[in-house]
């Protein structure tokens, strides 16, 4: 292996190697950063170059596209509320708050720390056991996954501001009522299409962010104009390009950027869940670890609400390497796409491929180390011009965020009438946020509730629709396990911190 | 979550369009129309109308074959054009709508438009449009672990039969698709319940693959030339395949015919015209498709992909799609997908 390793690393640092992690990570940054165009658009714009690379050049070539755009889609969840790409969808959550109270330097300098964190993690992790997590990737079954995607479900509480909870709630189970439209593929029935044709392959993921946030987000701007013109004002030319953070931030956030990180690098590692969920499981992890007081902050601008998912996304695209190359099995469209692109090299991934290819297998994970670095010297110099995007006139920039949210949603179907969904979507999510219901909470239910459809269907198929599997299996069991303990917790946490105040009103009272 | 599909490569495509358009314009001016294609049968452009999104194995066909025409120099411009929704019927309807200037485009389609408008998915069928040659086939093909107990088609009907319950197929897409519909076919013609088969059903093949090897299924079903990639990685074995014949491509793998079940399926790739494309004009482009075959250009796009060169022109086409519907139609209305 350390042969291997080595073979890599010769691979990885010959110039034109150098050159294209270089050329993958701006241009992944670059796409990443438009609304809307993700890192599989980016991937398949870079097709017709990588036929002409050497096998491994252009492998990481791919790499750096995909974890760049990544690692760029968080710019515009920042800036504009517009996300990049759909595993930039939390950062958005307090990414943007931070940036409408005049720290969008320091949101994105923590944004690229954390996701520098993630990557740099997770690369080492691939180095170290690329091979033996193989057997993690499969050891997951769809119970497992169901399981997984219930204890995702425990992030709503992480949405809810005070006296927010039901109407999180409602909006999860509006999110979760989304996710069934479309064909049923366990019955293979059509479900509320109401005979269009269009709605047969469901609703995407993207275009209820893309619709629910940035469109709603400007339309919002624009109905609000009068009221927030002075407060604006102000915030505006306050200091917006400081992206200093304090050692007491970096204290704070830095565990949560580990944590996450790891977490990021095993949801990736499944081939059935992805940097889109492992944004979200992040996010609602951090929620739930944090004490009482912090917990208020989320959704209003945390910092390690913002760090959380940063690193998650960024450690779950490196993550999803394990399958692709130790296995073969695509997790993501993204990957697909780069399965796609090493077989017609000739490379077929699979256990063999670190025997038969040492040179591609290592030198793409050693790049990742590069890769970071480089977006991380990319990005840092580059956020006091881009936060001043801000500072464009409202103007300008709302019909360019319009643009820009539309053309990325129509790209990836060249079908009309997902423009008119969109609207349909941004009008509902306009009345709804005027009532104040939460967004977040629908897009949690919706990316979560489909999986967990899915997968529950699959496990009962199985099992002959016992529901014995939530026992059986001991990763099952124990999923569930932790479940149930963060449902209970806070409750249990309530209830003794309430006897101890009573105690010490008690012992208060007898002192007086 | 959703399939979140790719965009492709949509500046390029922007580019031949112009240029496409740029060369239509010419044409119009300088040439008295009908001139052109009276004197030579050659076909100048194609335009490709890909019902689904990029990386799908439409737009893979579509733009392989686009590639080689291109390159081999028998078609001067080719343009693409994603239209994808309703599983296909999205691009069938604005065909049909948009016939009148539509001559020059050709859709291409496989199996499923037989499968979707049998299950009124979409009420067009193909024929509504004019059918104007299969290229390439896949044949489908029951897979296993490595370690699986199951090494003949027999020990899995033996299950079967003891309890249906205890065989679970899995497979890339959903319940009624051509990953169901296969192994299903082949329980009906052992003369049990195809009804009573499990079929698991992902949402890609890899996630099915993924689910065969972590041992909730027993058998995937999918297409060759996946079957193929996935058995080269050296953790599954194809048990048999629905080929009438072995292939070239895997010689030693057995088809189920050698082990006593007819039965025979081709998941083919084709391509169709605009209705009331004249005959004369269809027969144009399926000679063009059919003089791809032997050049270079074809040849590095076929084996890329591990596609077959199966080969049916208009009339044959034809007939071979009513004789697929036939055999499909009986199955899914045994399925209890059809009334």
């Amino acid at each position: 292996m350390l042969d291997g390793i080595l073979t890599g690393l010769s691979t990885a640092i010959m110039p034109m190697n150098l050159l294209m992690v270089f050329v993958g990570c701006f241009v992944g940054t670059f796409i990443g950063m438009l609304p809307g165009l993700g890192p599989i658009s980016a991937i398949a714009l870079m097709i017709p170059i990588t036929y002409g690379l050497e096998p491994s050049t252009g492998i990481i070539l791919m790499a750096g596209v995909y974890y760049g755009a990544i690692f760029g889609g968080s710019t515009s969840s920042i800036l504009i509320n517009a996300p990049g790409c759909s595993s930039t969808v939390v950062t958005a959550f307090d990414g943007y708050p931070m940036a409408q109270k005049g720290q969008a330097g320091k949101a994105l300098a923590l944004a690229a720390y954390a996701s520098f964190t993630g990557g740099t993690l997770s690369a080492f992790f691939l180095l170290v056991a690329a091979p033996a997590l193989a057997s993690v990737s499969l050891s997951f079954q769809s119970s497992d996954y169901f399981a997984l995607m219930v204890l995702g479900l425990t992030a709503v509480a992480a949405f809810s501001g005070k006296g927010q909870v039901l109407k999180a709630m409602l909006m999860t189970v509006l999110g979760l009522m989304i996710s069934t439209v479309g064909t049923d593929r366990s019955s293979g029935v059509e479900r509320f299409t109401f005979g269009s044709i269009d709605l047969m392959d469901g609703i995407s993921f993207l275009l209820l962010a893309m619709a629910t946030f940035a469109l709603a987000e400007v339309v919002m701007a624009v109905l609000k104009r009068d009221h927030m013109k002075e407060e604006e004002n102000e915030t505006d030319t306050s200091n917006l390009g400081s992206m200093k953070v304090t050692r007491e931030e970096v204290k704070e956030v830095a565990p949560t950027a580990i944590r996450s990180s790891v977490l990021g690098f095993i949801v990736g590692v499944l081939p059935g869940a992805g940097a889109t969920i492992a944004a979200f499981l992040a996010y609602g992890m951090e929620r739930n670890l944090a004490s009482v007081k912090e917990k208020l902050k989320f959704g209003t601008g945390s910092l390690r609400g913002l760090v959380a998912p940063e690193a998650a996304n960024n450690a779950s695209s490196s993550g999803s390497f394990v399958p692709l190359l130790t296995l073969g099995i695509p997790g993501s469209g993204t990957t697909a796409i780069m399965l796609g692109a090493l077989i017609a090299y000739g490379i077929q991934p699979g256990p063999r491929m670190m025997v038969d290819n040492p040179d591609v297998f290592w030198s793409v994970i050693v790049s990742m180390y590069f890769g970071n670095i480089v977006l991380l010297i990319l990005n840092l110099p580059l956020i006091p011009y881009i936060s001043k995007l801000l500072m464009i006139p409202r103007t300008v920039l709302v019909p360019m965020i319009l643009f820009f949210a539309i053309t990325g949603v129509y790209l990836v179907s060249f079908n009309t009438f997902d423009i008119y969904m969109m609207v349909f979507f941004c009008i509902a999510a306009i009345g709804l946020r005027m009532l104040n219901f939460p967004m977040a909470p629908l897009l949690l239910g919706f990316v979560l509730g489909g999986l967990m459809e899915d997968n529950l269907r699959r496990a009962l198929l199985i099992s002959d629709g016992s529901l014995s599997f939530l026992w059986e299996r001991p990763i099952t069991a124990g999923i569930m396990a932790v479940t149930i303990i963060v449902l209970i917790a806070p409750i249990a946490q309530n209830f003794l911190q309430k006897q101890r105040s009573q105690k010490e009103a008690m012992t208060g009272s007898s002192r007086s | 979550m959703k399939s979140t599909q790719n965009t492709p490569a949509f500046s390029s495509t922007r580019r031949t369009l112009l240029k496409m358009t740029a060369v239509a314009a010419c044409t119009g001016l300088f040439t008295i129309p009908g001139v052109a294609t009276a004197d030579d049968h050659k076909v100048d452009s194609i335009h490709f109308l890909i019902p689904g999104g990029a990386g799908g194995g439409w737009d893979g066909t579509a733009r392989g074959t686009g590639e080689a025409l291109k390159k081999s120099g028998l078609v001067e411009t080719v343009s693409f054009q994603n239209l994808s929704g309703g599983g296909g019927g999205k691009a069938i309807a604005h065909l049909i709508e948009t016939a009148k200037q539509q001559q020059g485009t050709l859709m291409v389609n496989s199996t499923p438009i037989v499968v979707r408008s049998l299950m009124g998915v979409f009420p067009q069928s193909f024929r509504d449009l004019t059918p104007v040659a299969a290229t390439i086939a896949d044949y489908a093909a029951l897979v296993v672990r490595n370690d699986s107990k199951y090494t003949h088609w027999d020990q899995i009907v033996e299950d079967f039969r003891s309890n249906p319950r205890k065989v679970k197929v899995a497979g890339g897409s959903s319940r009624g698709s051509l990953d169901h519909l296969v192994p299903a076919a082949a329980i009906k013609e052992e003369g049990l319940d195809p009804r009573a088969l499990r079929y698991i059903a992902y949402d890609a093949g890899g996630k099915a693959m993924a689910g065969l090897l972590s041992g909730e299924a027993d058998i995937l079903s999918t297409g060759l030339g996946e079957a193929l990639e996935m058995s080269k990685a050296g953790q599954v074995r194809i048990l048999a395949i629905t080929a009438p014949e072995r292939v070239k491509d895997a010689p030693d793998v057995p088809t189920l015919k050698e082990m006593g079940n007819n039965t025979v399926f081709a998941n083919w790739r084709g391509f169709f015209g605009a209705p009331g494309l004249s005959s004369e004009k269809a027969e144009q482009y399926a000679k063009v498709l059919s003089d791809m075959y032997n050049t270079e250009a074809w040849e590095t796009v076929r084996s890329r992909n591990g596609w077959v060169n199966v080969y049916k022109p208009t009339t044959e086409f034809t007939q071979f799609l009513e004789q697929q519907e036939a055999q499909v139609g009986s199955l899914m209305r045994e399925l209890g997908f059809l009334k």
